[in-house]
């Protein structure tokens, strides 16, 4: 297993690296510069900007020095925020959106999960369809409808829950983890219903029933474990999804997390932003990745075996 | 059985995970009691340097902590002391002699004297400071040469403390609007020890406006900084006006989707939005028509022609595209806000100024002219292309134009939408044929729209030059008189709207929504509240 994870960690490395030298280039060869202004810029303070930032310099020095220093954990000053080093916003907003990620993803587990075991008790009846049919509806419903929404129903309306913000006001954090994890939530009660119903019918259950197991134990202890397979390997993919895709529910919400960084960064030409918010991000998938293929290894003795001896 | 159980419960885990209900008492509310402002802002400030940030975020938050020479009256924009108790005129309008008020203190008890202004003049002006408005103070005498290098001596530049309280300022030419820039952002003091203590005077991005490190001389002072959550300023009761001061704190919130900041102010979460939806406009006008504010704003919407080439180098064609296009539809169809047609290119009394040279909706006359251009009835006339930058609004007009030029010339537009950086690249290398724009004024006064057009200006992206024009906006720099001054400016902007480089579409507003809690709060062309005169009651 240790041998397993130090070689997905060495594959790592050449991922991160290629990542890190498309952004530089493409961001360097989008038309427009971090300090183009709707004023113009006069020429020399354009040309102490330019100096100030190094960006005077040929492109693969550029590229040398600012993985140089991304190697030592500097990922550079801010163009668009002078005092602000790169360091000094991920720091303030990554907190932020792994937070929200961690409660979308816990939301989405619960109702994911929870519907898709109800779905599979009874598969083809009421209580299969209802679920299923909101599950299909949680797909295909955009967060910036489903937000906006929750927001009319329960802070206008109803004024149960604050319509916006981030740690200002008790329970802001509910209508977004709700809105980013419901795409999810979906996802995760197709996943469980599929897994559970085929698990279901197969032998080692029938003998656990012919038994005279409960039900209940049949279903939590032997029917889980390899019907929640495909929802586990879903959540490496799932978590990273969060994290990157939390910018719509970021604005609707106003919360101070990346998301809003990672898109415009790129609008800005905030060049080392960019750079170290997507290294950051590649960095996590890779990582989230990495964990669910370790954890359906330990759930699932015949894929464990396999990782272990090859 | 077992089954039925395991289904209720899962139910029941399902409704209490999403309906738990809380109650809390509104930022509203709460905020009026205690003379806590909540404010919504926007964006998250680049900065809070006066000499290194340019917008209007940014300015609104120095304008908080920072204080001018001058400063504004919160209605009619009139000039009052700020810094300076008293001022005079001298050398026909050349120089100038502010007296400083005695009891004028930093937040951290310091006084504030005349070498401070010098100190902070002379930091703007350093070139590796990086200042976008820098050429604000190109008035002062040697100021450019300085900001370019060409002398080195900072004494040579026309500012100077007499004594600790008595400031002397020389400038290159007479401005009878240079008193108005006392009031900017670009001519702010800061503190010279705080800035010093964090780095070298012309290092951009020191740590030096960070809570705790931060010292101004402005009505409030610096407490809180979270980025991207919120900015707290509070009362500073070192400022030399502190009695006058009411809010305790405020509030800023760096909210850029408007839809967000409106349901933030219908849940009570804000006192005061920033902007506030098209489509939301008619909803206040009819239900809470005493919330939203709406006011001519010193901003022009216009489009701008590429001269250097064919067709548009033409100014019968110039002329025929201006003349057809109904911008009344636009406001009232597109835009809704109350914004005004614009018939010239600077917005309405600007501060006694109002252009006569306007251009007209005629369509006959427009034909004609594209008729004598060589395109009689649009025929042979090449496709044209309308370059904008993304944005719901600026499409919706594009659209409407392309129609009009299509139904009264019969001239075909393509569209091209494109990213704010990309937009900004292709007009400053003239990559465009016909381009969206705007511009906000920096003081008031005609000039900083007038002056967009001369033959070396670096914001004119249209190739457009004219020698008359050019002496016409040098000239009117030397002179003092505001009336004769004025019959200059009007000379020019006549040959601008005959010409053409530019075609104004409209007027701008600004919108906002204040709640009826919010005393002081008056609307004005510069959109500019000093929250030194804002108080809190409660309206019910």
């Amino acid at each position: 297993m240790v041998k397993f994870i130090l070689k997905r960690l060495l594959q790592a490395i050449p991922v991160l690296v290629t990542v890190t030298i498309i952004t530089f280039l493409l961001i360097h060869a989008a038309p427009g510069g971090p300090f183009d202004e709707e004023k113009a810029v006069p020429p020399e303070v354009l040309k102490h900007l330019n100096e100030r930032y190094k960006l005077d310099q040929p492109i693969h020095v550029q590229f040398y020095d600012y993985l140089k220093n991304a190697l030592q954990g500097d990922l550079g000053p801010s163009f668009k925020y002078p005092g602000r080093s790169v360091n000094e916003i991920i720091a303030a907003g990554f907190p932020v959106t792994f937070e929200l990620g961690c409660y979308a993803l816990l939301f989405a587990l619960l109702i994911g999960v929870g519907s898709g075991i109800i779905a599979s008790l009874q598969p083809n009846t009421c209580q299969d369809y209802v679920p299923m049919a909101f599950a299909t509806m949680g797909i295909c419903l955009p967060s910036y409808v489903l937000g906006p929404l929750l927001v009319l129903l329960f802070g206008i309306w109803l004024e149960w829950l604050p319509v916006a913000g981030w740690e200002l006001t008790p329970g802001d954090k509910l209508l977004p983890s709700i809105t980013l994890g419901s795409v999810y939530a979906a996802y995760i009660a197709r996943l469980s219903r599929g897994g559970m119903i085929e698990t279901l019918s197969r032998d080692f259950i029938r003998t656990a029933r012919a038994k005279g197991m409960p039900e209940s134990i049949i279903i939590f202890r032997h029917a889980l474990r390899v019907g929640l397979l495909p929802v586990v390997s879903f959540l490496g993919p799932a978590l990273a999804g969060l994290l990157t895709g939390s910018f719509v529910v970021e604005t609707i919400f106003q919360i101070p997390g990346l998301g809003r960084y990672f898109v415009q960064g790129a609008f800005n030409r905030d060049y080392t932003l960019i750079l170290g918010v997507t290294l950051l991000l590649a960095s996590l998938i890779v990582l989230f990745n990495l964990i669910a293929d370790v954890m359906i290894a330990w759930l699932d003795p015949k894929v464990r075996h396999e990782t272990i001896n090859g | 059985m077992d089954k039925r159980v395991l289904t209720i419960g899962l139910i029941a885990v399902l409704f209490t995970t999403t309906s738990c209900g809380i109650d809390y008492e509104t930022n509203v509310a709460d905020g009026t009691r205690r003379q806590v402002l909540h404010v919504g802002n926007g964006d998250e400030p680049r900065e809070l340097d006066p000499h290194i940030v340019t917008g209007n975020i940014e300015f609104k938050l120095c304008m908080a902590l920072l204080e001018g020479l001058l400063s504004r009256h919160p209605e009619d924009l009139r000039l009052m002391p700020g810094v300076a108790e008293s001022w005079r005129e001298g050398d026909g309008g050349k120089t100038y002699l502010f007296r400083l008020r005695e009891d004028a203190k930093w937040s951290n008890g310091d006084p504030v004297v005349a070498q401070d202004f010098v100190f902070s003049w002379q930091r703007a002006l350093l070139p590796a400071l990086g200042n976008n408005y820098a050429y604000m103070l190109y008035y002062l005498e040697n100021a450019e040469k300085f900001h370019k290098g060409e002398i080195k001596d900072f004494a040579k530049v026309g500012v100077k403390a007499l004594d600790e309280r008595t400031l002397e300022v020389r400038l290159e030419n007479p401005a009878p609007f240079f008193l108005q820039l006392l009031a900017h952002q670009s001519y702010y003091p800061v503190h010279r020890e705080t800035i010093e203590k964090f780095g070298a005077a012309d290092e951009r991005g020191t740590k030096w406006t960070r809570p705790g490190n931060h010292v101004g001389n402005g009505p409030f002072k610096l407490k809180e900084w979270a980025l991207n959550r919120r900015i707290v300023v509070e009362k500073n009761d070192h400022y030399w006006d502190a009695d006058a001061v009411k809010l305790n704190q405020v509030v800023f919130y760096p909210i850029q989707n408007a839809t967000t900041e409106e349901r933030m102010f219908r849940a009570g979460q804000l006192h005061i939005t920033n902007n506030l939806p098209v489509d939301k406009t008619e909803y206040y006008r009819k239900e809470r028509p005493e919330a939203l504010k709406i006011f001519p704003y010193f901003s022009t919407y216009y489009y701008i022609f590429n001269t250097l080439s064919p067709p548009l180098d033409d100014i019968r064609v110039r002329q025929a595209l201006t003349m057809s296009i109904d911008r009344k539809q636009i406001t009232e169809k597109i835009t809704k806000a109350g914004q005004l047609p614009a018939f010239n290119f600077t917005p309405p009394d600007t501060n006694g100024y109002t252009a006569k040279a306007r251009v007209t909706y005629d369509a006959e006359r427009a034909r004609t002219l594209l008729a004598e251009a060589g395109y009689p009835g649009g025929e042979n006339f090449p496709v044209i292309e309308l370059m904008y930058n993304t944005s719901e609004e600026h499409r919706r007009i594009a659209i409407a134009i392309q129609q009009m030029w299509k139904i009264n010339l019969n001239v075909n537009v393509t569209l091209l939408n494109q990213d704010w950086k990309v937009y900004l690249d292709k007009r400053d290398s003239k990559d465009y044929q016909v381009a969206r724009a705007g511009w906000i004024g920096d003081y008031l006064d005609p000039i900083t729209f007038l002056d967009l057009f001369v033959s070396t200006g670096g914001n004119n992206d249209t190739g457009w030059s004219d020698k008359r024009y050019d002496e016409l906006i040098a000239k009117a720099a030397t002179i003092v008189e505001q009336e004769k001054r004025y019959a200059l400016l009007q000379e020019a902007e006549a040959i601008l709207m005959t010409e053409l480089p530019v075609m104004p579409i409209y007027t701008y507003v600004s919108k906002s929504l204040v709640s009826p809690d919010v005393r002081g709060w008056r609307p004005n062309i510069l959109d500019q509240h000093p929250y030194k005169y804002i108080s809190l009651t409660p309206s019910q």
